[in-house]
């Protein structure tokens, strides 16, 4: 019994004096510090894959939901009726809307802001809209160099809408069919 | 007058000429390794680095001097004044000035002086204390947290690499920085002292603070070191400084291990290129690979490294200078 114990703490006292061994042996030699070395040079003459972002722009889905926009019918008339759902369901309270009949009576909107620094960009005014007046388009580079240029109004929404009108249809009926 | 003309005045031009050529394609050498540096190491993590200011971006070095040139500068309150201005310049004259010893060729050398090695040796100590006392003037905890560690990492490693040194010594039998190039005209002494050539370019690691082993300006910790308090100017000397000694580390590599201007074969294609630019090749060469450690490795903390310097490179180095030591002797290979 004594001699098969002795037997078999030598044994371990072998392998524990081999993996000092190993590890000598491999701090020694730097195979680690090598094997990272490699590794940095090989990825070295990897392609890239930074995109030069102001002169290459990566890929927006038709449901990007960016800057908004006030949009037209074909013939120049206003979408938008007035009928406040949009502000009714902003859960940020960034859109105010005042209303009064038009001259040949039909109902359109007399003031239209969207405060856009307390938007966040939930969609839930397009998702509301019955007539697809008030769009979130495709564009989100409209940084401003002073916070009261961020509180947009009726006109600069519709002016918005006459800019991207073609991306947005474009989204819009790609879309269409989820809808 | 004519006595006052050739004895004192030519000379005097002359050697500011020749100082001149020195340090003109040695700042456009720091200028241009920042932008290397930025390079690869964007080529190493997958990126492009600067590639919108000139061709490639070549004309970023100079965009950030510029900007460096127009920030303003601030000079902390509670700081000493004249330390606090007198630290980078310090750091960036103690760069420049050790290369007045560094042979680019036979005979290219602005002061060929016996003991290159030792003042080059020495010079590359004082600049432990541009550092301290950029830390110490600052008046700011970080900056002194980081003079504190870079006197302590500078003086380790040094210790390692004097012992490096005497073993290179005791195969040349000269501490001419010439004569040590020349006595590697049969072999490199990258080749038979391997491990002291790999000491040594770790402790020149670790000698100019540069990653892993940038404990003085650990920004994770330290912010930035010794320099937080530095801007405009003073930082940009720093900056300039530290990239002066990197190069300067590695012309003391490629002059001790690397066979300085020698063509790595000693016949005609290689011949054919001028002493020079093989110099600048092997420069070029290690400095590489001072990104491509830093592009690697994490930063080491700070009793590993002390325990590297002391417990492990020193003894190390120690051991292999007695057995160089003991294998010229045995063999009859000590030089006359």
């Amino acid at each position: 019994m004594r001699g098969r114990r002795h037997w078999g703490a030598r044994k371990e006292g072998d392998e524990e004096a081999m993996a000092f061994l190993d590890r000598a042996a491999r701090s020694l030699f730097l195979t680690e510090l090598l094997g990272g070395l490699g590794l940095t040079l090989r990825y070295m003459f990897k392609p890239k894959v930074t995109l030069n972002y102001p002169f290459e722009k990566g890929p927006i889905s038709p449901r990007f939901r960016g800057e908004h926009v006030l949009r037209r019918y074909p013939g120049g008339e206003e979408r938008c009726i007035a009928c406040k759902l949009c502000e009714a369901v902003c859960p940020a309270l960034a859109i105010t809307i005042e209303a009064e009949p038009r001259d040949d009576g039909s109902r359109r909107t007399t003031r239209y802001d969207i405060d856009m620094t307390k938007c966040i960009y939930c969609g839930y005014c397009q998702e509301a809209c019955p007539v697809d007046a008030i769009v979130m388009g495709p564009n989100f580079e409209f940084s401003t160099e002073n916070r009261e240029e961020l509180f947009y109004n009726k006109q600069k929404l519709l002016a918005n809408g006459d800019r991207w009108e073609a991306e947005i249809a474009q989204n819009l009926a790609a879309e269409a069919p989820y809808r | 007058m004519a006595e006052f003309w050739s004895g004192f005045l030519l000379p005097l031009i002359i050697i500011v000429l020749k100082i001149l050529a020195i340090v003109v394609p040695l700042l456009v050498g720091v200028a241009y390794m920042t932008y290397a540096e930025r390079k690869i190491m964007g080529a190493m993590q997958l990126r492009q680095g600067p590639s919108i200011v000139g061709p490639f971006g070549l004309l970023q070095p100079f965009a950030d001097g510029l900007k460096l040139f127009s920030k303003e500068h601030i000079l902390p309150a509670g700081s000493n004044r004249v330390l606090f201005y007198m630290a980078p310049m310090l750091t960036f004259f103690l760069a420049l000035v050790a290369w007045a010893v560094i042979p680019f060729d036979t005979g290219m050398v602005l002061a060929d002086i016996n003991v290159g090695i030792l003042y080059l040796f020495a010079i590359s100590s004082l600049g432990v204390y541009g550092i301290v006392v950029a830390g110490w003037a600052s008046n700011s905890r970080y900056a002194f947290l980081g003079a504190l560690r870079s006197a302590a990492q500078m003086v380790s490693y040094e210790v390692s690499m004097g012992l490096v040194i005497i073993s290179v010594l005791l195969c040349v039998g000269s501490l001419n920085l010439t004569k040590i190039v020349e006595a590697q005209q049969t072999i490199w002494f990258a080749i038979p002292l391997l491990p002291m050539f790999v000491i040594f370019f770790i402790s020149a690691l670790a000698e100019t603070n540069r990653s892993p082993f940038d404990l003085p300006e650990g920004e994770s910790e330290l912010v930035a070191g010794f320099m937080v308090e530095y801007s405009s100017m003073p930082f940009a000397l720093f900056f300039l400084g530290e990239y002066a000694n990197m190069i300067l580390m590695s012309g003391m590599t490629s002059i001790l291990f690397l066979g300085g201007w020698l063509p790595p074969l000693p016949f005609a294609p290689f011949t054919w290129i001028p002493g020079p630019i093989w110099f600048a090749l092997k420069i070029a060469l290690c400095l590489f690979v001072y990104v491509w450690v830093r592009a690697t490795m994490p930063r080491y903390r700070y009793d590993q490294l002390m325990r590297l310097g002391w417990k492990v490179f020193l003894p190390f180095s120690l051991v292999w200078v007695v057995l160089t030591a003991g294998v010229l002797v045995t063999f009859g290979w000590l030089p006359k």
